[in-house]
């Protein structure tokens, strides 16, 4: 007669899963990673940089900050509480003001012919500017053009942007291109 | 009454733990799915910005990292309080951004480099002139795919 194999002890299963547990606890981390995603413009050569001065004045938006964490926007100086509203106004220009961006007429699917603004921003920044500063400021210029495109979103299909198929989102995309110039850096603001 | 108890004193059975090692895998399993490994070892006091527009950075295998910040107290007498760059487990400096990318690009496919993106988690006090060094010499190599990390949230003005 075979004999019974006798029972593997199975008490001590709850410490190793313990230890384990505990080791990954420690050793990892939940936090995702989240933020504002950019493309840097290629690199130049030398010789090529010109600054773009073909760009006719009022299709630009220019948004300065200095190295005292101050806004100064179209030559105004501005709080940054008041940029969103502002950039909206100026990438929208709904009644055509001719000191606005002008627009031309371009065909976009679903829309048709539907008149685009040729607006950019501009965005330069000092040496001395400060970290936090400029990421709410990119933060609340990337709010405008969200919001408008959730704006027309909601006109058109009366969904929001981000639940609108790719087709359509490329559309809206094309009426409010996301346009951040970022100047090649200058030191304004004396010693770095 | 008292039909239920019928006399005797009878021990209070022990509590089963044969179920523990059970639960604890469950919560084990939870941990090694839904947690990544730490990156690095911080050396520099990081407490990124917060900001509303967003979005997540996916396929975190394509992803480098480069911190900028002040180093920790007990790296301030080596190092200064200036903010400083940390690449992988040490301080670096400017001109070690280039080194750094090309390494990690090729730990990757070529098919993928193309879309690795460059995570810069930099301290809201930092200044930007340590950051536009940074972009510029990102921008040097053409890695242009870059995300400021930053914290969701509500701004305060």
């Amino acid at each position: 007669m075979a004999r019974k194999t006798p029972d593997i002890p199975s008490a001590s299963l709850a410490d190793t899963a313990f230890m384990m547990l505990i080791f990954f606890l420690v050793s990892t981390t939940m936090d995702t990673d989240a933020g504002i995603s950019r493309m840097l413009p290629p690199p130049v050569p030398k010789e090529e940089i010109n600054d773009d001065q073909k760009i006719k004045e009022r299709n630009v938006y220019v948004v300065l900050i200095n190295k005292n964490d101050q806004l100064m926007v179209e030559g105004e100086p501005m709080h940054i509480s008041e940029l969103k509203k502002k950039a909206k106004e100026f990438i929208e220009n709904p009644a055509d003001d001719p000191n606005l961006p002008e627009k031309t007429i371009k065909e976009v699917p679903f829309f048709g012919d539907y008149p685009v603004s040729k607006q950019v921003i501009s965005l330069q920044n000092d040496r001395g500017t400060s970290y936090g500063l400029y990421v709410q400021v990119q933060d609340e210029l990337a709010a405008a053009y969200n919001e408008l495109r959730n704006e027309l979103a909601q006109r058109k299909w009366g969904k929001r942007y981000d639940d609108l198929d790719k087709d359509q989102q490329d559309a809206i995309k094309k009426i409010y291109p996301q346009a951040i110039s970022e100047a090649e850096p200058k030191n304004y603001g004396g010693k770095k | 009454m008292g039909k239920f108890r019928d006399g005797g004193k009878k021990e209070v059975p022990a509590i089963s733990t044969s179920s523990l090692p059970d639960v604890v895998y469950m919560l084990l399993f939870f941990f090694m799915v839904s947690t990544t490994m730490k990156e690095v070892d911080l050396k520099v006091n990081v407490n990124v910005p917060m900001a509303s527009e967003i979005k997540k950075l996916e396929k975190k295998s394509l992803v480098s990292y480069i911190y900028i910040g002040k180093p920790k107290d007990k790296f301030a007498k080596a190092y200064g309080t200036e903010p400083r760059i940390q690449l992988n487990d040490q301080f670096a400096d400017v001109k070690d951004i280039a080194d750094y990318i090309e390494s990690e690009r090729q730990q990757k496919d070529e098919k993928e480099v193309p879309l690795m993106t460059t995570s810069l988690k930099v301290d809201e006090d930092a200044k930007m002139g340590i950051v536009t060094d940074v972009k510029q010499e990102l921008r040097k190599v053409s890695a242009l795919k870059i995300n400021y990390s930053t914290k969701k949230g509500t701004r305060r003005y």
